[in-house]
């Protein structure tokens, strides 16, 4: 069975086998344009909440 | 009419200045004195960095700028500081010495009657033999420190982007440059930066990536890590930050004091004791940083620096600088208004000022050798501080001098941090992080010192799209053109 690509650094060394790598869905939602413009408007929102609460 | 000189045309001398200029008016005069002809937004040199922009893009010209907000523009470096004035008046001055504006090398008194600190760091390239003391460029490493670093940086990594083009395999190190260097969240930001291009130039499988930190573990960035929501679960930056490591395959080494370098090589010492070398093609380690370097006299002409700035030469301010454990450090260490506590009308604002104490854990090797990140106080919180310390000044000014001091704690604060992790409008990525407080407080949030609420990271486009929105937009603001001062920190 072919491996997976978002496990194939888990076989590199102990500190990559011993981390949290994101799998396919993850990755792609990285980068999904719809999915990210949502989240700007978020972390845009969850910004301004924290630059307002330091002035 | 009362005069504010301002040290250091940066983040917090740039902010403290252009506030100052617009709440005082014509009434009262601001003179800037700093040593560059041009502003520099310093987040985007990792970009110049990997040759993704250009230094123009990251620059301008300050003197239209400060002509325009009614600021005295002096391209000088300060030298020392006469807080008592001399034997011949008792006006307080500063002396500099012109490095442009066809002065160069002519010292100036310049006397004041407020005196705001935001000189920025000295980087310390001597600190570390073989880094490159003299030649303010890194020797036979690259730095991305300035918009003229980065450029020169970029121009390297083109060389070692042709040398695998030819099939040559090359050997990539990133990191910090010695123990105790701070902003590891700008090396962070270049090493992914220059995996992102490698990657995209199709030769990722001919670089080997190395990150080398000062850090005692991932995810420090000097703030002791922190602890975000991601997925419901509460989580160590730790977990955060290998895992991007890991998902990229960027080997690391961490806890390292980097004790030399030469041609292709760096020596370390870990925390364990232990020593080790790295060998290098290409290598991009941020040197430490250090206070510039003012002396200070007294009346009389005797030197007083050691009441003025701390061993480390940054400025003491309003903060508890009590040496004590680590177990008794507090929140309230940290100085609220940034004001001298010596010469009431002294203040300091960004890098300039001198921290109480370390925000991570302090650490030492068992040989001796101390190794843990300084504090980052670069950024929003020097925008907010330089804002706050103007505030006070103009009120000082206008008020007089029972004005209320405003106050801008790092304890009290939050950051919000866009650490990019690869530019592209489509497939870029970063780190959008916010911490809150910046200072961990104990007393306040028990278990990880932050409010989790307001604690958190996330990677993505969405966040390499903000980071490249908030390059125009504090551009922009540095400008003061129209709607400027609506932009937050």
């Amino acid at each position: 069975m072919a491996i997976k690509p978002e496990e194939f650094n888990f076989a590199k060394n102990d500190q990559f086998n011993n981390s949290m790598i994101p799998g396919k869905m993850a990755r792609y939602l990285r980068t999904c344009k719809i999915w990210q413009f949502i989240r700007f408007i978020v972390l845009n929102i969850k910004m301004l909440i924290v630059v307002s609460k330091s002035h | 009419m009362a005069r504010l000189v301002v040290l250091g045309g940066g983040v917090a001398g740039h902010t403290a200045a252009t506030f100052a200029a617009d709440w005082l008016g014509r009434d009262h005069e601001v003179i800037v004195v700093t040593p560059n002809a041009k502003w520099n937004w310093i987040p985007s040199n990792i970009w110049v960095g990997v040759g993704q922009m250009s230094k123009e893009e990251v620059t301008f010209d300050l003197d239209p700028v400060y002509k325009k907000a009614g600021i005295t523009y002096k391209q000088a470096k300060a030298i020392s500081l006469n807080p008592e004035g001399n034997g011949s008046s008792d006006k307080p001055f500063v002396t500099i010495e012109y490095t442009g504006q066809e002065k160069a090398g002519k010292s100036e008194e310049v006397t004041y009657d407020y005196l705001i600190n935001a000189t920025g760091p000295k980087l310390n390239f001597g600190a570390t033999p073989g880094l490159g003391e003299g030649s303010q460029l890194g020797e036979y490493t690259v730095s991305v420190c300035t918009a003229d670093h980065a450029q020169h940086a970029a121009h390297e990594l083109t060389k070692v982007l042709d040398k695998m083009r030819n099939g040559e395999r090359q050997k990539i190190l990133i990191g910090t440059s010695h123990g105790m260097c701070t902003c590891q969240g700008a090396a962070f930001e270049y090493i992914f930066n220059v995996e992102h291009e490698i990657r995209k130039a199709g030769l990722r499988d001919m670089a080997d990536i190395q990150w080398i930190s000062n850090e005692s573990f991932m995810g420090d960035f000097g703030m002791g890590g922190l602890h975000m929501k991601v997925g419901g679960y509460v989580v160590s930056s730790r977990i955060f930050t290998e895992s991007l490591f890991a998902e990229r395959g960027v080997n690391y080494i961490t806890g390292a004091h980097v004790n030399k370098v030469e041609k292709g090589k760096v020596s370390y010492e870990l925390l364990d004791g232990t020593m080790g070398e790295e060998t290098f093609d290409f290598s991009m380690l941020i040197p430490p940083f250090a206070g510039v370097g003012l002396k200070a006299y007294n009346k009389a002409g005797e030197d007083i620096t050691d009441t003025v700035f701390a061993p480390n030469g940054f400025m003491k301010v309003d903060a508890d600088y009590t040496p004590k454990p680590y177990e008794q450090w507090k929140a309230s260490d940290w100085p609220l208004t940034y004001q001298n506590p010596t010469y009431k009308n002294v203040f300091a604002a960004g890098i300039a000022f001198a921290p109480p104490h370390l925000i991570s854990k302090p650490a030492k090797s068992p040989n001796g050798t101390v190794i843990n990140p300084t504090p980052p106080r670069t950024g929003m919180p020097s925008g907010i501080i330089g804002k706050a310390v103007a505030r006070s000044v103009c009120d000082l000014i206008t008020k007089g001098s029972g004005a209320h001091l405003h106050e801008a704690s790092m304890a009290h604060m939050g950051a919000a941090c866009v650490a990019s992790a690869g530019k592209g409008w489509l497939d870029g990525t970063a780190a959008a992080m916010t911490v809150y407080p910046v200072v961990q407080d104990f007393e306040k949030y028990p278990g990880t010192g932050r409010d989790t609420d307001y604690t958190f990271g996330e990677i993505g486009l969405a966040g390499h799209w903000i980071k490249h929105i908030l390059h125009y937009m504090f551009i922009y603001k540095a400008k003061l053109k129209p709607f400027w001062k609506i932009i937050p920190e």
